[in-house]
């Protein structure tokens, strides 16, 4: 499906352009049209009819908010609940407000619906469209993930990925904790790496693509678990683009990595910090004292400047 | 299943051999339920591999801040999720050899050897 034409797109988020591709929108918070606090739902009949979907014509910016960890009440925070409103609490403030909102995954903490709910209350504070990606305290639950695809997964693919585009850029959104296996890492599948192929297949090489899922999709501490063991077949298919950027949860902490066209990012939690990869005896919950907790916790915006120029991130702490 | 035929083999050779190492484990079924505990700690199993007999109930508790689960390798038995000093208990009745992990944080493995 061709997705450069140029329709005039809508402001400040081109619905159109953001369902086009028809890859798992109805199961997103896309679907969800706040209008006088109403939510209301579009169907892909409609999105499609509207026409195809616009070339980049103008700059944008998106938020990523990650492990929010709705019901974690230890010491390392006693009170996610504050920490993941005080996100909210920035998004909202920001100067220009984000088109649309990508959370990476470990939403809740125990895959409880009491805690999907509670997150879903407390980002219902943002009038923006939240995409989101399972992490593995997600998939927690007995029916191992059902909880969550009950929440987020209608009309996506396999076990919760889709794509979607937005003012010509490529969004793809992976799970990579529904099989892990003993000993190893995160993995993606088969069944999901194929369906990737046919996605990326009607993409052209110059549009920009945003790939995000909870765990790294680069090693970056295997005896942790963090990286994906499959994540090369992937890597793979998104070699011919000219920019891919590729943003994570699951380490709370900031790391950075390039490699040719491909930038790697994760990001901070909304709710605890975790120890540098091999810092300490395990990847546990890290305990800081409450005054530094505030510069271990924050939130990424991401600014899309229309032309050739990379994708610019912003880590902000609460601090 | 190869494991429990090895088991199986090594029972009826030990039979043959040593009578009277058999009626250790007849005896042991006689007595009260028995019971082996795991720590979950510092995302670790400990001990790793336990060895029991027949019949014992393996009892995990997390010590650690982060939940964590107990899934068998082959999927025979899985546990929710479990909690900060929560536990997760199984009974072992047939001998072999039980690989499991935790599909939260799979570097974490651990294994149970049924030994009648």
């Amino acid at each position: 499906m061709d997705h450069n034409h140029d329709h005039p797109h809508e402001s400040p988020l081109n619905r159109r352009s953001l369902l086009t591709r028809c890859a798992g929108w109805a199961g997103t918070a896309a679907i969800y049209n706040m209008a006088g606090g109403i939510v209301s739902s579009i169907s892909l009949e409609a999105a499609l009819a509207a026409g195809k979907p616009a070339a980049r014509t103008k700059s944008f910016t998106f938020v990523q908010i990650s492990d929010t960890h709705i019901g974690f009440d230890k010491a390392a925070n006693s009170n996610v609940h504050a920490t993941a409103v005080q996100a909210v609490e920035r998004i909202k403030a920001m100067p220009v407000k984000p088109d649309l909102i990508l959370h990476t995954g470990d939403i809740t903490h125990l895959s409880k619906d009491d805690q999907f709910d509670d997150a879903r209350q407390i980002l219902s504070g943002l009038d923006v469209p939240i995409f989101y990606v399972p992490g593995e305290h997600d998939f927690l639950d007995e029916g191992q993930g059902k909880t969550f695809l009950s929440h987020y997964g209608r009309g996506t693919h396999g076990l919760g990925w889709y794509s979607f585009d937005h003012d010509g850029v490529h969004f793809v959104a992976l799970n990579n904790v529904a099989a892990l296996k003993p000993a190893g890492m995160a993995h993606l599948g088969d069944d999901q790496i194929a369906w990737l192929k046919k996605d990326l297949a009607g993409v052209p090489s110059s549009a920009p693509v945003v790939v995000f899922a909870h765990i790294p999709l680069w090693t970056v501490y295997e005896a942790w678990g963090w990286g994906t063991d499959d994540a090369g077949q992937a890597l793979a298919l998104l070699r011919r683009f000219g920019s891919v950027t590729i943003l994570n949860g699951h380490i709370h902490q900031v790391l950075h990595k390039m490699e040719g066209n491909v930038s790697f990012h994760s990001a901070r939690s909304t709710a605890y910090p975790q120890p540098a990869p091999g810092a300490a005896p395990s990847p546990g919950p890290l305990k800081v004292p409450a005054e530094q907790l505030p510069s271990m916790l924050g939130i990424r915006t991401a600014n899309f400047v229309h032309g050739n120029g990379p994708i610019a991130l912003i880590d902000a702490s609460f601090a | 299943m190869p494991v429990l035929s090895y088991f199986g083999r090594f029972a009826f050779l030990a039979a043959l051999a040593v009578p009277a190492v058999l009626v250790l484990p007849r005896a042991a079924a006689a007595v009260p339920a028995k019971a082996q505990k795991v720590a979950i700690d510092n995302f670790a199993f400990a001990p790793q591999v336990i060895m029991v007999a027949p019949g014992t109930t393996v009892t995990w508790t997390n010590d650690d801040e982060d939940p964590h689960t107990v899934t068998a390798t082959d999927k025979s038995f899985h546990s929710a999720a479990i909690d900060t000093d929560e536990s997760y208990s199984f009974t072992f009745t047939r001998p072999g050899e039980y690989a499991y992990f935790c599909s939260l944080h799979p570097h974490m493995t651990g294994k149970v050897i049924v030994k009648g």
